[in-house]
C-alpha cells in the first residue's frame, strides 16, 4: 500500500535547501519526501510554521549513567508521573525521564532524532538496550574513546594509523557513530583521584590531553567520517577555563577535514566559556569564544545553555562531578570504567538568585547571540546537565525575544549586568535561524543531512514538525508554548503527534558508522588489543562487541579509508 | 563433542564470561573455569518435568497452553496482583514483565526487596562512588569485604576481580594487595585476610561510624572498644585505607540484612566518601543472583524506579515499605502472585509466606523449590544461559549476553511471559466488549 501525505499551506523553514519561510506544499510517499503525490491524506497547516523534524546533537538520554541518575533520584522520577493511555506507556521523571517519556516528550516538541553523546564502550549494550526502548526517535550514540588505554598508548607512540585502526574497531564493536572525547586524560587520572589540565602529563601514560585531542582529530580524518570528533575538553566548569578552550581549538586548526565540515565539535560550550580566577571574580568570556568561532571554520559548538531549576548533572568527567558534589554536599555517584572512561552524577539546582548561576545562564544565550553564523551553533542544554531538554522552548523564546531576556534579567541576580554583556545585546533570532540551530546545522554537522535528516528536500525522510504559530508571531510566551507541543509531528511519513498528543509510536532506528580500515593495520592493532583483553579487561574479547540483537532497527553508514 | 568457549555463567553476580563448556548429544558434559556452584548449574540437574495445575491439593500435569491460560485467568481476574522474582532470568523477560504489570495494574518487584533493597535506599540517600570490577583488578591495592563471604557465595570473585587477580598496576596479584575482612564470624574469606576484624552481631553501624570519624580526623572521639573492635584495629584499618592509592569496600547481606539495614549502607558509603578525601576509594554491593542488577536496570529505565513498583494507578508508584513484596503480603493485600526465577517460599519472612500460600500462585522456573510446594500453576522453562540466550547485568552494571549452549523443548521465560501477556490482553479485550 502506498501511503501518501500532503502538507498544504505551511510556511516552510528548510535551511539546508535555502527555504526561508515560503508558503510551500510538502509531499511524502512511503516515508520519504517526494515531488508530488497523487492520492494523499491532506494536512492543512493553515499558515503555520513548518520545519524538518528536530535533530538534537547532544542529549544524555540513554545508558548506564542516565539510569544511575534515575535510580538514585526517585524524587525526580515522581515529578513527571503520567498514567499510561491506550497507546502510551507510563511516564516518569523530569531531568531523568524514563525511556518512554524521552520519546514522547521529544516527539511532542517536534524532534525526530537525538544523539546520545556518551556511551562507555564496555557498557555499550546497555546504551543500546535503552535506545531500543525509546519510542519514535531515530538515534545514535557516540562511544567514549579518549581515555582508553589503547588510545593513550598509540598517542604516546605517535602511531596515528594504528590509532585510526583502533577507533574503527571500537566504533564498530559498540555500534557507535563517531569519536567522543570527555576530559581527555583527566578521566584516566581520576582513577587515582587526580585531574589533568591541557598540558599535564596523564599519570603513568606519559601523554598530555593536548596530544590526545590532536591525535584523535587526525585519526578521525583518516576516514570519511560523517562527524568530526565531538569534544568535551579539559577543565569543564572551572573559572578561567576559556583559555584552555581556545587552546584546545587551536590544536586542531591545521587538520584538513574529509569534507566541508569542522574538525572539532565543541560541546556544551557554555561550561567552557568562563573567566575569572575563582567563583568570586567569575565572569562571562562568551565574547572571546564567539570571536574565535566567528574567525575560524574548523570549530562548531553547541550551547549547553542553562535552564533554571533543579536538574541531575552527569558526565564521564568524573573529577568535575566530584568538585560539584563538594560544592553542594548533595548525593554523588561515581562509576569508573576499566581501561576506558569514568562517570559521575550529582543533582544540581540552577537559581536565578545566585550570581554564578545567573552568569552561566547568560553565557549560553550570549554564545548564541554573539556568534554571527548560526550554522556554527547548535541549541542544546547538554540535557540534563544545564537543564532538561523539555526546557528547549524556553531557550528558543529567549533567543527570539529581547523583551523576554530583559524581563528575566530584571528578576535575576545583578551579576548579569556587570559580569555578562547579555543585557546589551539586541539581536533576536528569527524562525529561520531557529530552524538552523535545532535541525539543519545539527544534521549537517553530524553528516545526517546526507541520510535524510534535518531537511525537506526530495529524498529526505518524511520527518516534519508543524508548530501552532504564525511566522509573524513575536510573543515569547506563545513561541514557548508552540515549540513545547507541536501541532503535528510527522516521523517517516507517519503522524506521531497531533495537537500536542502522541497518536502513534513507531520504533526508532539506530544510526551507526562502520569505518573501513586497512586489514593490515587492523591486524597489527589487534595484537595489542587482544593483550589488553587477556590481561586487563574483566570481560573476554569474544563477549565484548555489541551483538546484532541489540540494534534491531539498524541504519549503517560506511566510512571508507581516505586514500 | 563441541567445545564452546567464552561461555557466560548464569549463576551469581560475578557473571564470569570465560567458561569453557563441552557439549555432547545436546548435553553439557564438561565445564572448565566455573566455580563449583556455577558448574553444577551449567551441567544441569533436577528439572520440573511438565507444566502443572493444582487440583484438589495436588499438582496435575497439563500442557503449556492450559497452564498459560490458567495463569492468565488468575492474573486478569486479580485486584492486587504481585509479579515477583526476576533475578535469575534475562532482561528480555523482565521487559515483558513490566508490560504485564502495566496491563493488569500489578506491583512488580524483584529479590532486591529482600537482599540489596536497603543498598538501593542508601544509594538514593547518598549516591554510590564505585567502579567496574576490572578497575579493582588493575588498581585496587586494598580490598575490604564487609559482611560478605565470597569464598562461599561468589566463588570466582577474588580470583577474577579482586584480591588474587593480577592487574596492570599490580602485576604480582595478591603479593601487591592487602585484604581486610569484617564479619561477625571467622569465615573462610576471613582466614585469607591480612587483617580480620570481628565485629559483634548488629554493631556494624558503630564500627563504620568510628572509621568515618577517624578518616575525617576525629580519632579523639573514638572509644577504646567499638562493637567488639579495639580502637587500635580501627586506626590500623583507617590507615590502610588512607595509604592505598586505590581501595574498595565490597559489602554483602551481612550488613544489608542485619540490624541497621540501609543505615549501615549509608554509613559505609559515607566512610567511602571520607576515605576519598585522602585517596581513591570505591564501594560495591556483592549482588547475588546473576541478573538481580539487570532487573533493577530495566525496571528503572522503563518505570523510573528500581524495584517495588506499583502500577495499579496506571503510572509508576514507588514506595518501598508500602509497595515491597513482603510488606504487601504481610498486610494480606495481594490476591494473586506470579513468582518467576526466585524462591520466596525459602526466603520470605513466615508471615509473608503464610499469605502467599493462601492466594493463587503461578510459578515460572526451570527448577522445583519450596515455592513449588504451594504453587497453583507451575510452568517450567528453559535455563537461561544454557538453553536460552539474553541480556544480563553483572554486579558492577556491565551488560553481557548469555549464550545458548543446547536445544530444549522447554519454552523460555520470555516466551512464557509473552504468551501470558497475550492471553491476558485477549481476556481484557473480551471483557471490554
Amino acid at each position: 500500500m502506498v501511503e501518501e501525505l500532503l502538507i498544504k499551506n505551511g510556511v516552510v523553514y528548510d535551511p539546508i535547501n535555502g527555504v526561508k519561510g515560503e508558503k510551500k506544499d510538502i509531499c511524502i510517499r512511503n516515508g520519504k519526501i517526494v515531488e508530488e503525490v497523487k492520492n494523499p491524506k491532506v494536512i492543512d497547516a493553515g499558515g503555520r510554521v513548518v520545519m524538518p523534524g528536530g535533530v538534537d546533537i547532544h542529549a544524555h538520554i540513554a545508558g548506564g549513567k542516565v539510569n544511575s541518575g534515575r535510580l538514585f533520584r526517585p524524587e525526580d522520577g515522581r515529578k513527571g508521573l503520567k498514567a499510561k493511555t491506550k497507546l502510551c506507556r507510563p511516564e516518569s521523571g523530569y531531568s531523568v525521564p524514563n525511556t518512554f517519556a524521552v520519546g514522547y516528550r521529544y516527539a511532542r516538541m517536534g524532534y525526530t532524532f537525538v544523539m546520545e553523546p556518551a556511551m562507555p564502550p564496555l557498557a555499550a549494550r546497555h546504551t543500546h538496550e535503552e535506545l531500543v526502548d525509546i519510542p519514535i526517535l531515530d538515534n545514535a550514540a557516540l562511544p567514549l574513546i579518549d581515555n582508553n588505554w589503547m588510545t593513550l598508548e598509540y598517542v604516546k607512540s605517535g602511531d596515528i594509523d594504528l590509532l585510526a585502526a583502533y577507533i574503527a574497531w571500537i566504533i564498530k564493536a559498540t555500534k557507535g557513530y563517531g569519536v567522543k572525547v570527555v576530559n581527555p586524560g583527566g578521566t584516566e587520572a581520576w582513577a587515582w583521584a587526580k585531574n589533568c589540565d591541557l598540558n599535564d602529563a596523564v599519570p603513568y601514560f606519559d601523554v598530555t590531553p593536548a596530544d590526545i585531542v590532536k591525535g584523535l582529530a587526525e585519526a578521525n580524518e583518516r576516514f570519511e567520517m560523517p562527524h568530526s570528533i565531538h569534544v568535551h575538553g579539559n577543565m569543564l566548569g572551572h573559572p578561567g577555563n576559556y583559555e584552555v578552550t581556545l587552546k584546545t581549538y587551536d590544536l586542531v586548526k591545521g587538520i584538513t577535514p574529509y569534507r566541508d565540515r569542522p574538525v572539532l565539535h565543541s560541546t556544551h560550550t557554555q561550561f567552557f566559556s568562563y573567566g575569572g580566577t575563582t567563583w568570586r571574580d567569575f565572569e562571562s568570556k562568551a565574547r572571546a569564544i564567539a570571536d574565535y568561532v566567528n574567525a575560524n571554520e574548523h570549530v562548531s559548538i553547541d550551547l549547553g545553555s542553562v535552564i533554571l531549576g533543579d536538574t541531575t548533572t552527569m558526565t564521564a568527567d568524573g573529577p568535575m562531578e566530584y568538585s560539584l558534589y563538594q560544592i553542594t554536599g548533595r548525593k554523588w555517584t561515581n562509576h569508573d570504567v576499566e581501561l576506558e572512561t569514568g562517570s559521575g552524577i550529582t543533582p544540581f539546582m540552577y537559581s536565578g538568585k545566585v550570581g554564578v548561576h545567573t552568569i552561566q545562564w547568560a553565557i549560553g544565550l550570549e554564545l548564541a547571540l554573539l556568534t554571527r553564523d548560526p550554522w556554527k551553533i547548535a541549541l542544546t542544554s547538554d540535557h540534563p546537565n544545564a537543564g532538561p531538554f523539555i526546557g528547549y522552548p524556553i531557550l528558543i523564546s529567549m533567543l527570539m525575544s529581547k523583551k523576554r531576556r530583559d524581563e528575566s534579567a530584571e528578576e535575576m541576580h545583578s551579576s548579569i549586568f556587570d559580569r555578562t554583556e547579555l543585557p546589551s545585546i539586541d539581536r533576536e533570532y528569527d524562525f529561520y535561524e531557529i530552524a538552523i540551530i535545532t535541525r539543519a546545522m545539527t544534521a549537517r554537522t553530524l553528516g545526517l543531512h546526507e541520510h535524510g535528516k534535518g531537511h525537506l528536500g526530495v529524498g529526505a525522510d518524511g520527518d516534519v514538525a508543524i508548530y501552532d504559530i504564525s511566522p509573524e508571531e513575536r510573543d515569547a510566551g506563545k513561541i514557548q508554548k508552540a515549540f513545547l507541543n507541536a501541532k503535528y509531528t510527522i516521523k517517516g511519513g507517519e503522524i506521531v503527534v497531533k495537537d500536542g498528543e502522541v497518536v502513534s509510536t513507531p520504533e526508532g532506528r539506530t544510526f551507526f558508522v562502520t569505518p573501513e580500515c586497512d586489514p593490515k593495520l587492523t591486524d597489527e592493532m589487534m595484537t595489542k588489543l587482544k593483550e589488553m583483553f587477556t590481561n586487563y579487561y574483566s570481560v573476554s574479547f569474544a563477549n565484548y562487541p555489541v551483538q546484532d540483537a541489540y540494534v534491531p532497527n539498524p541504519y549503517e553508514i560506511r566510512a571508507p579509508w581516505r586514500s | 563433542m563441541v567445545e564452546i568457549t567464552d561461555v557466560v555463567c548464569p549463576l551469581c553476580g560475578c557473571v564470569c564470561d570465560d567458561i569453557v563448556v563441552e557439549v555432547e548429544d545436546n548435553r553439557v558434559t564438561k565445564v572448565r573455569g566455573a566455580c563449583a556452584v556455577g558448574k553444577s548449574k551449567l551441567m544441569g540437574h533436577g528439572r520440573i518435568k511438565s507444566p502443572a495445575i493444582r487440583v484438589n491439593g495436588a499438582l496435575k500435569e497439563c500442557s503449556y497452553d492450559e497452564a498459560i491460560k490458567k495463569a492468565a485467568e488468575i492474573l486478569a481476574g486479580a485486584r492486587r496482583p504481585l509479579l515477583y522474582g526476576w533475578s535469575s532470568t534475562v532482561c528480555e523477560a523482565t521487559k515483558l514483565g513490566v508490560c504485564l504489570a502495566e496491563e493488569i495494574g500489578a506491583v512488580i518487584d524483584n529479590t532486591a526487596s529482600v537482599c540489596h533493597g536497603p543498598s538501593v535506599l542508601a544509594i538514593q540517600d547518598v549516591g554510590l562512588p564505585s567502579c567496574t570490577l576490572g578497575e579493582v583488578k588493575n588498581r585496587a591495592s586494598l580490598i575490604i569485604y564487609w559482611g560478605a563471604n565470597p569464598t562461599a557465595a561468589h566463588g570466582n570473585h577474588m580470583k577474577r576481580y579482586s584480591y588474587i587477580a593480577k592487574g596492570y598496576f599490580l602485576p604480582g596479584g595478591k603479593k601487591d594487595k592487602k585484604l581486610v575482612v569484617v564479619d561477625v564470624r571467622e569465615t573462610k574469606t576471613a582466614k585469607m585476610a591480612d587483617k580480620f576484624i570481628q565485629v559483634e552481631p548488629g554493631k556494624d553501624y558503630l564500627v563504620l561510624s568510628a572509621l568515618r570519624a577517624v578518616l575525617y580526623g576525629h580519632e579523639d572521639v573514638v572509644p577504646d572498644n567499638v562493637g567488639g573492635v579495639s580502637k587500635e584495629d580501627i586506626l590500623e584499618v583507617a590507615n590502610m585505607m588512607k595509604e592505598a592509592p586505590f581501595g574498595i569496600i565490597f559489602f554483602g547481606m551481612g550488613v544489608t540484612q542485619s540490624r541497621g539495614r540501609h543505615n549501615n549502607i549509608i554509613n559505609a558509603i559515607q566512610v567511602t566518601r571520607a576515605a576519598h578525601t585522602h585517596t581513591k576509594f570505591n564501594i560495591m554491593p556483592m549482588r547475588g543472583h546473576y541478573n538481580v542488577t539487570g532487573f533493577n536496570q530495566v525496571c528503572t529505565w522503563e518505570t523510573g524506579f528500581p524495584f517495588a513498583v506499583d502500577l495499579s494507578r496506571g503510572f509508576a508508584w514507588y514506595n518501598p515499605g508500602e509497595t515491597s513484596s513482603t510488606d504487601l503480603l504481610i498486610r494480606r493485600e495481594c490476591d494473586a502472585a506470579l513468582i518467576i526465577a526466585s524462591d520466596p517460599g525459602a526466603h520470605f519472612p513466615g508471615e509473608s509466606i503464610k499469605h502467599l500460600s493462601k492466594i493463587p500462585v503461578i510459578q515460572i522456573d526451570p527448577f522445583a523449590n519450596p515455592t513449588t510446594e504451594f504453587a497453583d500453576v507451575v510452568i517450567p522453562t528453559a535455563v537461561s544461559g544454557v538453553e536460552a540466550e539474553g541480556s544480563v547485568y553483572r554486579m558492577d552494571g556491565i551488560p553481557l549476553r548469555l549464550r545458548k549452549l543446547v536445544d530444549t523443548d522447554y519454552l523460555s521465560d520470555e516466551e512464557v511471559i509473552q504468551a501470558i501477556l497475550e492471553e491476558v490482553r485477549a481476556i481484557k479485550s473480551k471483557e471490554g466488549e
